[in-house]
């Protein structure tokens, strides 16, 4: 099998913008073509991610529209992913498969969306498709009712008083927002308290406001080549590891959410191909929609213990500079960076992608040479992992 | 006894108060709400049973924030059937301010009420509703 390689990266601001979503993709997929040193022309093939075009702006089959707005040759195919919010990382798996099989040389991937551009009722109900539609999405399930349920679950089951489970999640958004306030492009780039999070507006019991991302608007994009073809173009080429992605059912056949099972069984199949363990990754950007999801992926990352990982932002062990062996979220996560779903998986590559080149400014992690993405997608029911790393 | 359970048959059911499922007759488990195959082992070597309506607490939430169209606060549970698959529904009677960890372990009966469709879902759906003994 061939290796693959990601050469340029870039995402819009996250946030509010009055951009269409094939605006916010030209954007970001031009200058991730730019920054592989490569033309429109050279793209084989546009794997792009988008979840809800047609509610955002009554667009459906958006793909060959993006295709068209960055120049890309008529032979090139463009195909639309969707994948609730994992899409633009399952995008991305899907580029690297078919570079490591030959199948093409150069694929651009990514994805956008305008998910504050709905509002948040609209938004809401249109997030909550991605629930069961005959059996759950009726109880008027919402998802930040899922992670809720999660919590209280995990309380339940670890025998964690809830008052004391939700002060340790409040510090998760402390520590995404500090590094928030980091990041130029992020939606949310104001430092926040424990204080101000536990006296937030109730959403979902027991997850409050800033327990949860916000609806945001962006695109992100990156570029995936044969690494031969990527030593040739650009000077650090970022050689994609390890993969994996997995899939499960309605949570009433899930039954235990405190154990998000498909992320276990996705980056399993990453590790092993990579070689690697969870104690080889210096950063991770992992699916932190609410706080309590990102307490989910860090156990089921296997860099913490089930029922163990709750206090790891507490203990300043996942923070930039913290005394733990893996950063958590430098970009400030979901949480803080911003969250427009069919973007987001693309937003977490770049952000790896320039911590393993060095290129993060303010929010590099010190010497990081081996990073992990993580993208959990509908009801803990599609989760996609990649390793990527720099130089062998 | 049939072999298949459709939607519309585990709705018919609903609204005439019979909570129906499947019966594995290679691992013995229970799987509803129905599928073509087991939950559990993926056989479709499944029967037709009626199920008891009872069960118990696993999880909950509140929702506060609800897709337009709803009316919150409601209380969303996860509930574990007497036959061991899990449903999810809302608890009904009990006020969604008074809804506390308190609730996780309740035995709960079932039954079900018909909730108004989204205009993009196929008509109004029976949904599952609990009630706390």
């Amino acid at each position: 099998m061939r290796e693959a390689a990601i050469l340029g990266v870039a995402m819009t601001p996250f946030g509010i913008s009055d951009k269409t979503n094939l605006e916010l993709f030209a954007d970001a997929g031009l200058e991730a073509i730019v920054h592989s040193n490569l033309a429109p022309g050279d793209i084989q093939a546009l794997f792009f991610g988008n979840c809800l075009g047609d509610f955002e702006e009554g667009q459906l089959h958006m793909a060959p529209f993006a295709h068209s707005s960055i120049g890309l040759p008529m032979s090139t195919p463009a195909v639309r992913f969707e994948c609730a919010c994992a899409t633009a990382t399952v995008a991305i798996r899907q580029a690297v498969q078919m570079v490591q099989g030959g199948i093409y040389d150069v694929i651009l991937a990514g994805g956008t969306e305008r998910a504050a551009a709905m509002g948040t009722p609209l938004a809401t109900r249109t997030f909550a498709m991605a629930s069961q539609a005959q059996y759950e999405t009726p109880t008027g399930i919402t998802f930040p009712g899922v992670f809720a349920m999660a919590a209280h679950l995990y309380s339940h089951r670890y025998g964690i008083p809830l008052v004391e489970l939700k002060r340790h999640l409040a510090e998760v958004a402390v520590k995404n927002h500090f590094h928030g306030s980091k990041n130029p492009k992020a939606h949310f780039q104001k430092e926040i308290t424990v204080e101000k999070v536990l006296n937030g507006m109730m959403v979902a019991d027991p997850l409050q406001l800033l327990d949860c991302c916000p609806f945001s608007d962006g695109a992100a994009a990156v570029v995936i080549a044969e690494a031969g073809k990527a030593r040739d173009l650009v000077k650090k080429p970022i050689y994609v590891a390890g993969t994996g992605q997995a899939s499960a059912g309605p949570l009433y056949i899930q039954q235990d959410l405190t154990h998000v099972k498909a992320r276990e069984v996705s980056v399993k199949m990453a590790y092993d191909e990579a070689h690697l363990t969870p104690g080889d990754i210096d950063v991770c950007e992992l699916h932190d929609c609410f706080t309590m999801a990102e307490v989910l992926a860090i156990e089921g990352l296997g860099f913490y213990d089930f029922g163990r990982g709750y206090d790891a932002a507490s203990r300043g062990e996942t923070r930039l500079g913290g005394k733990g062996t893996v950063v958590v979220n430098p970009s400030g996560g979901l949480k803080a960076k911003g969250h427009p779903i069919g973007a987001t998986g693309a937003a977490q590559v770049t952000e790896i992608v320039e911590q393993l080149r060095g290129e993060a400014g303010e929010r590099q992690v010190d010497g990081a040479k081996i990073g992990l993405v993580d993208t959990l997608g509908g009801d803990l029911s599609t989760v996609c992992n990649l390793i990527l790393r720099g130089e062998k | 006894m049939s072999t298949e359970l459709t939607f519309k048959q585990y709705q018919d059911g609903l609204a005439n108060d019979v909570f129906w499922g499947l019966l594995c007759d290679d691992c013995g488990s229970y799987t509803t709400p129905p599928q073509k195959v087991c939950r559990s082992c993926g056989s479709t070597a499944l029967q037709v049973v009626e199920l008891e309506k009872s069960g118990f607490i696993r999880t909950f939430t509140v929702i506060r924030v609800a897709a337009e169209g709803m009316n919150p606060p409601f209380v969303v549970a996860l509930v574990e059937t007497a036959s061991g698959a899990w449903v999810m529904g809302n608890v009904i009677n009990i006020d969604p301010n008074e809804a506390g960890m308190e609730l996780i372990g309740r035995k709960v009966t079932l039954s079900s009420r018909p909730v108004k469709g989204d205009i993009y879902a196929c008509g109004d759906i029976h949904s599952l509703c609990f009630t706390l003994l």
